[in-house]
């Protein structure tokens, strides 16, 4: 599988007290591990990003716990309060441990 | 090949009727895992309706995603917020979708994503406010070609 690319669409300025919609989406098969593989009959196994987080200045803004019904190239929009001026960090986790990161500054006046 | 006798049309027929007759049953036993998660997610509290919107298609050609999109109503203050939401999908072979958790800065709790569904069946979204209580919402979508397919 090729790897997993995760993009971000993250607004770079806004004013203080704006509520920002944050676009988030990370190349990924999402296997479930349900299906077989046709030709040998064994199940391939399961491998999702099993959780993906949002953080600003280090402290998180909402997160999803993912079971396998999440589609695959898993999208997730969602939003923040913008007070202060800050970094964004988003953080998925794969089955196999690894873990892909994205970042992105806010500027709030 | 023989002709099928009376008889044997008959034998054959009340063993369809017997195949359908337990189609019924199949579909509650269906239900039990999602109902078991929801009483694990609320903790065996009651779960009220309204507050919470679940948005999504009602007819999805494609199974494979399907997107959703929920809102609860909430100031989302430090004090008064919306902790989580559940999606369960009841007929999908793992009813378990995913669990959105917020905080107060999420400023809205809304959100969006993309889902599997294995054919048309009702998803419900239960939402955990941080006061303690729940509320549900529920919507069916009709599947033309299902999304867990090998």
């Amino acid at each position: 599988m090729a790897k997993s690319k995760p993009r971000v669409k993250a607004p770079k300025s806004a004013s203080k007290g704006d509520i920002v919609t944050i676009k988030t989406l990370i190349s990924h098969i999402m296997e479930t591990g349900l299906r077989k593989n046709k030709k040998t009959g064994k199940i391939i196994p399961r491998r999702i990003i099993n959780k993906f987080q949002a953080k600003f200045e280090g402290t998180e803004i909402f997160s999803v716990d993912i079971d396998t019904a999440i589609s695959a190239n898993p999208f997730f929009q969602f939003s923040m309060k913008a007070e202060k001026s800050g970094e964004f960090e988003f953080i998925w986790t794969d089955d196999n441990g690894e873990i892909y990161t994205k970042k992105s500054k806010l500027t709030v006046s | 090949m023989k002709d099928l006798s009376r008889r044997e049309v008959i034998v054959l027929g009340s063993t369809a009727a017997a195949a359908i007759m337990v189609s019924p049953t199949m579909a509650f036993a269906e239900a039990k895992p999602a109902k078991a998660l929801l009483e694990k997610f609320t903790g065996g509290k009651s779960i009220a309706t309204g507050k919470i919107k679940l948005e999504m298609p009602e007819i999805a050609e494609n199974g494979n995603t399907v997107p959703l999109t929920f809102t609860v109503e909430s100031p989302m203050t430090e004090k008064d917020y919306v902790k989580r939401v559940i999606i369960i999908a009841e007929g999908n072979p793992r009813a378990e979708v995913a669990t959105f958790n917020f905080s107060h800065l999420s400023g809205v709790a809304k959100a969006s994503s993309r889902m599997r569904l294995a054919k048309t069946q009702n998803v419900v979204a239960v939402a955990e406010l941080s006061d303690g209580t729940f509320y549900m919402a529920k919507t069916e979508v009709k599947v033309t070609i299902g999304g867990c397919g090998g």
